[in-house]
C-alpha cells in the first residue's frame, strides 16, 4: 500500500461529490459521465433543444480542469508499455458497456449509490468485480 | 449553463487532486493481488458521503423523478463489459475524458473508441429500445 494517499484521495472525492451535487441542483441532471458523453451522439429523438450545449459546456470544464492542473502540478508523465490498440480496445468496451447499462463509476457509483439506487449498487459490484478479473489477467498472466 | 461548466472544472480537479486521473493509479486499486493501492475506495466514500446527504432534499426540491429500477440483462451485461475496458486500461470516462489535457494520444484514442462503442450499443438490432434510454 505504498501508494495510498488518503487525504488527497478523500478530499478529491469530496470535490466530486459536491460537483455532482452542483449539477444536479442547477441543471437537475446526473453527473453521469458516460451519459453526458453518450447523450452528445446518436442521441434520443425525445432530447429537448438546448440538451447539447450543457453536456458540452461539462465535458469543456473536465477538460480545463485537467489543463489547469498542469499547471499547477507538472505534466502527467506518459505511460510505457501500454499500445493504442489496448487504448482502442478497451475504450470501446467502455463506451458499448456504459451505454448499454446506463452508467459508470459516476452515474452508478458516486450519483447512484448517493440515492441509494439498488440498481446501481448492483451495477458497482458488477463493473469492480470484472474490472479487478481483467487487471489480474493484464498485469499478472498476459 | 455556465453551472454545468463549473461543475465540470470542480469534478475535473476532483480527479486530479485524487489521483484518479492517473490510469495506473486505478490499475493499483483494481489489481488486488499485487500492491493494493485502496485510494479508490476513500474517493468514492468521499463522493458518495456527499451525494447520500445532499441528492435527497435537491430531488425533493426539485421533484426528480428516476423511473428506471430495474436489475435486467442489459444493465449486468452492460456494467461487465465496462469493467473489462475499466481493468484493461485504468479509464473510466470522467478520467479518460480530463486526461485529453495530457496532450498525449493514448486518451485521445480512448475517447474516440468510447464514443464509436457507445454507438454501437445503440444500433444493437436485439436491443430493446426502453431498456436502453441512457441519461
Amino acid at each position: 500500500m505504498a501508494n495510498f494517499t488518503p487525504v488527497a484521495s478523500l478530499a478529491g472525492g469530496i470535490l466530486i461529490g459536491l460537483a455532482s451535487v452542483w449539477l444536479l441542483a442547477a441543471n437537475g441532471r446526473i453527473a453521469g459521465i458516460s451519459g453526458i458523453l453518450h447523450g452528445l451522439f446518436g442521441a434520443m429523438s425525445a432530447q429537448p433543444p438546448g440538451d447539447r450545449s450543457w453536456r458540452v459546456l461539462f465535458i469543456l470544464g473536465l477538460v480545463a480542469a485537467g489543463f489547469a492542473w498542469h499547471l499547477y502540478a507538472g505534466p502527467a508523465p506518459a505511460r510505457e508499455g501500454f499500445g493504442l490498440g489496448w487504448a482502442a480496445a478497451a475504450g470501446l468496451l467502455v463506451g458499448f458497456g456504459t451505454r448499454l447499462g446506463g452508467g459508470c463509476t459516476s452515474g452508478h457509483g458516486v450519483c447512484g449509490l448517493g440515492r441509494f439506487s439498488l440498481r446501481s449498487l448492483v451495477a458497482v459490484i458488477v463493473f469492480m468485480a470484472t474490472g479487478m478479473a481483467a487487471t489480474y489477467l493484464m498485469r499478472h498472466v498476459l | 449553463m455556465i453551472h454545468a461548466l463549473g461543475a465540470g472544472l470542480l469534478f475535473g480537479v476532483g480527479l486530479w487532486l485524487s489521483g484518479m486521473a492517473n490510469p495506473r493509479k486505478v490499475l493499483d486499486f483494481l489489481d488486488i493481488t499485487g500492491n493494493w493501492d485502496p485510494s479508490l475506495l476513500l474517493v468514492m466514500g468521499g463522493a458518495v458521503a456527499v451525494t447520500a446527504v445532499f441528492f435527497r432534499p435537491v430531488i425533493a426540491r426539485k421533484r426528480l423523478s428516476f423511473d428506471k429500477t430495474a436489475i435486467d440483462l442489459p444493465l449486468v451485461a452492460g456494467a461487465a463489459i465496462f469493467g473489462i475496458g475499466w481493468g484493461i486500461g485504468g479509464y473510466c470516462p470522467g478520467p479518460a475524458i480530463t486526461a485529453l489535457s495530457n496532450l498525449s494520444l493514448e486518451p485521445v484514442v480512448f475517447v474516440a473508441a468510447m464514443v464509436v462503442g457507445g454507438l454501437l450499443a445503440k444500433i444493437r438490432p436485439s436491443a430493446s429500445a426502453g431498456s436502453l434510454a441512457q441519461r
